[in-house]
């Protein structure tokens, strides 16, 4: 039994509040132009306050050990790049005696004379020279293999009766619902009983399987978002369903691989539990190997910092890149039509 | 140039027909409009000549040669879009390539064949614009272009006038039109506007709830609806529609109000209704002529003028409908007013109540 209930009237259905803000440019209240501004004036205190520990991290790299413990902390301080130097070279500790020796030396490198600086002298390049060269290699591949399957996939759901299909995608969704952690003891044993622990292989599989759903999910919502008028045109004009793919999809897609492929960059680049698990010389990464930069007199700042500042550069360059597409790309997923 | 034939096509989708098995030739060079109301079923007929919808059972024959299960694009038609289509990343010039490098034609030769089109739809300042920057009218004519490069054997046209301004709609409905007449190639034409159809075709097939109702030149369809769904769709307002009984040759409406039946329609009148019965009689609102002798009474409900004429809408009483009517401008008929109003007996139309089809006169037949 539905009983007709009464229309409400606009003092019940309509806005309780007056309304001070419209979408019309010419024509906004003096009351929310002032909030319009103080709420910008907030967003920026905001963003520069969340950016203080990166300042902080910039800073502390390019001190000395001495000026990273200094008492007050300095904010004004001669550059050095001793952190970078420790940080990615194998170093040995000179006896007074050798220190003097060195400094007689005259074709010493400007490496070493870094090391000299702070008593030491330098074997051979680090082992996180190596680890951040693994991440670029885990992290590039397996964000490849996700946004290139995840496209194809995406465009399947996307436009062909699938059978099954919204059965297909909760279960590609279903890998994302318990935290990964809780696999790791599993994984770590089936991955030494199959050979894939420690190897580059190993990694960007695990990470390419947990970004593939994201990526197909998103890529899917991109997909959607772009008429299948185009494909039909270009069908009909003479072209095959691969070329219709490459020549009008992709390119309308871009926005969406853009973001895609910062947001998987990002989750594969910072993976921290398995890589610790999993790896342990000839695959590890870079985010496990930074807190193990501690160094043998005392925990060295600087090094961890210099450590951290390279380990962000790569995913900064790649967001930058893709920025423009990225920043339109958040909003426009989720909110056209 | 080319024919099209469909042979008993259909297209369900689960247990639902999307169009019902229809039989349709169009002939070379031909400007056949698909006609209907949403979702009768012409948009998918058109998608199905074109192969962008596959069909459940049926032939389609192109030239003669059977296209049913060939790719779209294996087909050689052109398809103009509602939304026109043109890609985004593209400019103009790009977009209207795009057909030629599908047929890796030499990039001279596609220069000169875009120039050409460009050129004849007079377009060529627009050769550079992204499509966004572009009205919708200007994104019609290059989508035209685009479908025009390829020199197609077909074109087919899915309400490419249905996202424009009213204003634009009429350039461009004589744009197409004149477009028509200079390459004079085949197409076929969906929409939903019948003043639209009857512009533009040499002849109309008018759908409705997945069946085709008629199909016929626009003189056929308008002034010989098949039934009274074509009667009701075709014109505007529609054919007046005065349900009635008849008996010895005079339909009467209530009361005193009769109207003799022609004699050319007498057999077949006395044939449905087996000598008396319900009977439904049509007429264009220029069928009728106010006058004093007119043997129909009824008074003014309303009146409107449209320029030339006006038109009255008249209460016959009884339970019957409002019927309009045209009369002339200069005549004022106030509301209320009782006015008398004659049939040419040569406009008057007559359907069975229980099938809804039109009668046929018999008097070619008796002659």
């Amino acid at each position: 039994m539905t009983a007709t209930t009464p229309r409400p009237t606009f003092e019940q259905s309509g806005p309780r509040l007056p309304v001070v803000e419209s979408i019309r440019v010419d024509r906004v209240h003096p009351r929310a132009r002032i909030a319009g501004s103080v709420r910008a004036t907030l967003a920026i205190i905001l963003s520069l306050i969340s950016l203080i520990p990166v300042f902080w991290i910039v800073l502390t790299a390019f001190k000395t050990p001495t000026d990273v413990t200094a008492i007050p902390p300095k904010l004004i301080f001669e550059p050095s790049l001793t952190g970078f130097v420790s940080l990615l070279s194998d170093m040995r500790l000179l006896s007074q005696a050798e220190q003097e020796e060195r400094s007689q030396q005259p074709d010493l490198s400007w490496v070493d004379q870094i090391a000299l600086q702070i008593g030491r002298a330098i074997n051979g390049p680090s082992q996180y020279a190596r680890q951040l060269g693994n991440s670029v290699i885990i992290a590039g591949t397996s964000t490849l293999l996700s946004v290139v399957l995840g496209l194809l996939s995406a465009y399947a759901f996307s436009r062909f009766n699938i059978p099954a299909k919204g059965d297909l995608l909760f279960f590609i969704l279903s890998t994302r619902m318990l935290p990964p952690v809780v696999v790791t003891i599993p994984i770590f044993l089936m991955y030494r009983s199959i050979g894939l622990h420690d190897t580059h292989f190993g990694l960007i599989m695990l990470y390419t399987v947990f970004n593939l759903s994201f990526s197909v999910w998103l890529l899917k919502g991109f997909i959607d978002e772009i008429p299948r008028e185009y494909e039909e045109a270009a069908l009909v004009d003479g072209y095959t369903r691969l070329q219709t793919f490459f020549r009008i999809v992709i390119p309308q897609a871009r926005t969406g691989i853009a973001a895609t492929t910062v947001f998987c960059l990002i989750f594969a680049w910072n993976e921290y539990a398995f890589a610790l698990m999993l790896t342990t010389q000839n695959a590890r990464t870079a985010p496990p190997s930074i807190p193990s930069i501690l160094g043998s007199g005392g925990i060295e700042w600087n090094t961890i910092a210099a450590g951290a500042l390279l380990f962000l550069i790569p995913v900064v360059i790649v967001t930058f890149a893709l920025r423009q597409h990225l920043l339109r790309g958040v909003t426009f997923g989720a909110v056209r039509k | 140039m080319a024919t099209i034939t469909l042979q008993q096509v259909e297209k369900k989708f689960g247990s639902a027909y999307a169009v019902q098995p229809m039989d349709l030739t169009i002939q070379d060079g031909e400007f056949v409009v698909l006609l209907g109301p949403s979702g009768c079923g012409k948009t998918t007929t058109l998608r199905m000549i074109s192969g962008l919808e596959a069909v459940t059972s049926g032939k389609i024959l192109l030239n003669g040669r059977d296209v049913t299960w060939l790719h779209p694009s294996e087909r050689d038609i052109a398809f103009v879009f509602q939304f026109f289509a043109l890609y985004p990343h593209l400019t103009a010039r790009e977009n209207v390539a795009f057909p030629l490098q599908a047929q890796s034609v030499p990039r001279d030769e596609v220069t000169k064949r875009v120039n050409e089109v460009l050129k004849l739809l007079q377009i060529e300042h627009l050769a550079n614009s992204r499509p966004a920057a572009l009205s919708g009218g200007d994104q019609q004519r290059i989508a035209l272009a685009r479908a025009l490069v390829r020199r197609p054997s077909a074109f087919l046209m899915d309400e490419p006038l249905g996202a424009l301004d009213a204003e634009f709609r009429e350039t461009m409905r004589a744009e197409i039109k004149r477009l028509h007449l200079s390459i004079n190639a085949t197409t076929v034409y969906v929409t939903h506007d019948q003043v639209e159809a009857m512009a533009m075709s040499d002849r109309i097939v008018v759908m409705s709830a997945a069946v085709v109702q008629q199909v016929g030149t626009p003189a056929e369809v308008y002034y010989d609806p098949a039934n009274l769904f074509v009667a009701r769709f075709i014109g505007s307002p529609g054919m007046n529609l005065l349900k009635g009984r008849y008996s010895e040759g005079v339909v009467s409406f209530g009361g005193s109000k009769r109207l003799p039946v022609p004699a050319a329609w007498r057999a077949a009148v006395d044939q449905v209704t087996q000598g008396g019965g319900e009977l439904i009689v049509g007429f264009r609102p220029e069928a009728a002529s106010v006058r004093a002798d007119g043997e129909l009474e009824a008074t003014v409900y309303a009146s409107d003028l449209h320029g030339g004429f006006s038109m009255l809408h008249l209460d016959l009483g009884h339970e019957n409908p409002i019927v309009h009517v045209r009369a002339s401008r200069q005549e004022i008929y106030p509301i209320d007013a009782l006015v008398r109003f004659s049939l040419d007996p040569n406009m008057v139309r007559f359907f069975d109540p229980r099938t809804e089809k039109a009668l046929q006169p018999v008097a070619e037949v008796a002659l």
